[in-house]
């Protein structure tokens, strides 16, 4: 019975006996065993999460635990560096490399008492959106194997599997299939935010600054952000809560920062809030199932009394175009410490230093992480720069001014869909290059990046497909807290319900709490049959 | 003319307009719920903006008019800039298509806008005390490479120009 439960009732049963640390330590293990077709972990820690199970365990049984998160499993997307364990990015260049650090965010949660499973996997480093590109193959949504996809597509899960969404597919996957209670993903152009919308876990990305990168294997210093992934809302409040705040080691982090939330408040009075409904986000390609439920959460927003308008964000359409450009241009960059001298890969070629580099990186990236360094190197040429690379920085500047207009002029919270549809077939997803489809995937979650604004994911309902919906908050800047709020009362009023299993060690039959697809009341009274 | 049959003479004029009005029912619904609400004032407001989707001027493929050419020698300079090889001639069409997409970013007009390097540029970088407060790990980090000797790196000879494609 321990997976159905959310971080906050285990904590409680944790404190109460109810279960030990290290009791609920194995049966995550045991999960991540059965899970195993997932792919969704490069590396399991057995024997440290034991260990850690076994101090969290001591700690308890003495009455001095560490705080909410103590004995609480979880996992990290494999290119954040953790001492001991090796780190690889999913790829041939870190495959064997094990960091002598750990990461800020990582050390936070350990000094917490939080109980590391392993790594997760991802693409190739994070540059992706299905979790497809990776050195040790692609991560399997687990939703795929649940009853609801099987009965309402007819699809053969073995063959017809859809993708976890990415570039953190892995840590979203492993919090959807309950073998750890939280997760940390990396969010660049929305890495964390689309698989939790297609694994139905709730994704948060914070503040850009909020939250310590150090440790975090970079891909663009501008728009990175560690991301974390919960089933709930109030976990999620709880996880920022630890992570956030400045670090020596990352000048990026902010000084001034918020001070850390306790928990979010139950009673807010709706009529106090406005929420903004940015029309240019109902672009070309926005499948029917995600508009209706954009306008369900819309009017449900309207209903309960929030104040809910149409805003405009005029650049919006040429956010991802900006993008492309910034991304690549910063991955190129980042990825030139990749040469084989200190650390990682090496090729035997030994003829010069250059050939010697350019047969590391050759043999060490894939084509995706190739293709986006030629790229980068384009945009920078001393005859492409202001052409392209300060073009987009200016174009940048617009889109951070479309924001801070609309939030300037009052509204306090915008609601957009997260993703295009729900899941699509693996095989369907690899019928279009890695470039493609980021292009169309991250089309809605990149300009919370590009603006450094705190962005969250929550699901919602289930499609005709038995797959997650999600649709996403963006509030302004280091208003997290704020965000959280409204994004916990979505939650609280949709009741999506997670992937739950009956019997223990997972032995029973997997089954779904699927939401009821009668119409509301509202639409029985309103609806014009056409 | 009452409410219901209000909008259902809202909605045949909404779906002559829209060529293809796909979201009928939720378009509709959230009229209807509009005008009942605000009686005094018939005024629409109606969700997910549109009755039809906003038309993006960009396309993932780019601007397929304009086929950007790369020559040879700029493929060379490239590769030796990246110290990256092209994987083969399909690595060569994806950066071309990558030039297309990007190119799309000259329609919007940045007249007169300065370029954000970052999303914190108002904020004063913080700057700590500077004494040196951890390290002595140099044992750590050399274990890391494949190739050291004593407290050295070991890389092979430099200078060397890498060769271009015709040489190899």
């Amino acid at each position: 019975f321990i997976q159905r439960l959310l971080r906050i009732e285990v904590s409680l049963a944790l404190k109460e006996g109810r279960i030990s640390p290290t009791e609920l330590c194995r049966k995550c293990l045991n999960r991540i065993k059965k899970t195993h077709h997932l792919n969704a972990y490069i590396t399991v820690s057995e024997e440290l999460a034991l260990k850690q199970a076994h101090e969290a365990e001591s700690r308890l049984s003495k009455g001095v635990s560490k705080g909410p998160l103590d004995g609480i499993p979880f996992a990290v997307k494999d290119n954040f560096c953790t001492e001991n364990i090796k780190t690889t990015c999913a790829s041939n260049m870190l495959k064997d490399y094990t960091p002598p650090y750990n990461a800020t965010v990582v050390q936070k949660l350990l000094d917490q008492g939080a109980v590391l499973m392993g790594k997760t996997n991802l693409d190739e480093f994070a540059m992706g959106s299905g979790s497809t590109d990776s050195a040790f193959g692609p991560v399997r949504n687990p939703w795929s194997y649940e009853a609801a996809y099987r009965e309402k597509s007819g699809a053969d899960p073995d063959a017809d599997w859809v993708i976890a969404g990415g570039s953190s597919g892995g840590s979203a996957a492993a919090v959807a299939s309950l073998t750890s209670f939280f997760s940390l993903g990396s969010d660049t152009g929305g890495s964390t935010r689309n698989p939790g919308a297609l694994c139905g876990v709730v994704a948060l990305k914070p503040t850009y600054g909020l939250v310590s990168r150090h440790g975090l294997i970079p891909l663009v210093n501008s728009m990175d952000v560690p991301g974390i992934i919960t089933r709930s809302v109030h976990d999620a409040a709880t996880v920022l809560g630890v992570l956030q705040g400045h670090d020596v080691k990352d000048s990026t982090t902010v000084t001034d920062h918020p001070t850390p939330l306790t928990g979010l408040p139950d009673d807010f009075d709706p009529r106090n809030i406005r929420v903004g409904i940015p029309k240019e986000y109902h672009g070309p390609g926005l499948s029917q199932e995600t508009l209706a439920q954009w306008s369900r959460v819309a009017d449900m927003f309207e209903q309960a009394g929030f104040q809910v308008e149409q805003v405009s964000l005029p650049h919006t359409q040429h956010s991802i175009v900006c993008y492309h450009v910034l991304c690549h241009a910063e991955v190129a960059s980042n990825m030139a410490r990749f040469d084989g001298l200190e650390y990682g890969h090496r090729s035997d070629v030994s003829s010069s230093t250059e050939a010697m580099y350019a047969a590391t990186r050759h043999g060490g990236f894939n084509d995706v992480v190739r293709g986006r360094i030629l790229s980068g190197n384009y945009f920078l040429l001393k005859q492409n720069y202001e052409h392209y690379f300060v073009k987009a920085q200016q174009v940048r500047r617009l889109i951070n001014e479309d924001f801070r207009r609309v939030f300037g002029s009052g509204v306090d919270v915008l609601l957009t869909p997260t993703t295009l549809s729900d899941a699509m077939r693996h095989t369907d997803f690899v019928q279009e290059d890695n470039r493609t489809r980021s292009a169309q995937e991250d089309i809605f979650t990149q300009p919370a990046n590009m603006a450094g604004l705190p962005a969250v994911s929550v699901p919602t309902a289930l499609s005709s497909r038995g797959l997650p919906i999600g649709l996403q908050l963006i509030g302004p800047a280091f208003q997290d807290r704020s965000l959280l709020t409204v994004a916990q009362w979505i939650e609280q009023k949709v009741g999506f319900a997670p992937i739950r299993y009956h019997g223990d060690a997972g032995e029973g039959e997997i089954r779904v709490d699927v939401l009821p697809s009668t119409p509301t009341v509202w639409e029985k009274n309103y609806l014009i049959p056409c | 003319m009452s409410v219901v049959n209000y909008a259902r003479t809202l909605q045949k004029v909404i779906l002559n307009i829209g060529p293809r009005c796909y979201h009928r029912w939720v378009t509709t619904a959230s009229v209807a719920l509009r005008i009942r609400d605000s009686k005094q004032n018939f005024r629409c407001r109606l969700w997910c903006g549109l009755l039809t989707p906003v038309h993006y001027q960009y396309s993932t493929e780019g601007n397929t008019s304009k086929a950007k050419q790369v020559p040879a020698d700029l493929v060379d300079k490239l590769e030796r800039l990246a110290l990256v090889d092209f994987p083969n001639q399909e690595g060569l069409v994806c950066l071309k298509k990558a030039i297309r997409f990007a190119d799309q970013l000259h329609v919007v007009d940045t007249e007169g806008v300065d370029p954000m390097d970052s999303v914190l540029e108002n904020r004063a970088l913080y700057l700590r005390e500077d004494v040196v407060a951890e390290g002595d790990c140099a044992d750590r980090l050399l274990q890391l490479s494949k190739d050291t000797v004593e407290e050295y790196f070991v890389a092979p000879p430099g200078n060397i120009p890498l060769p271009g494609r015709e040489e190899c």
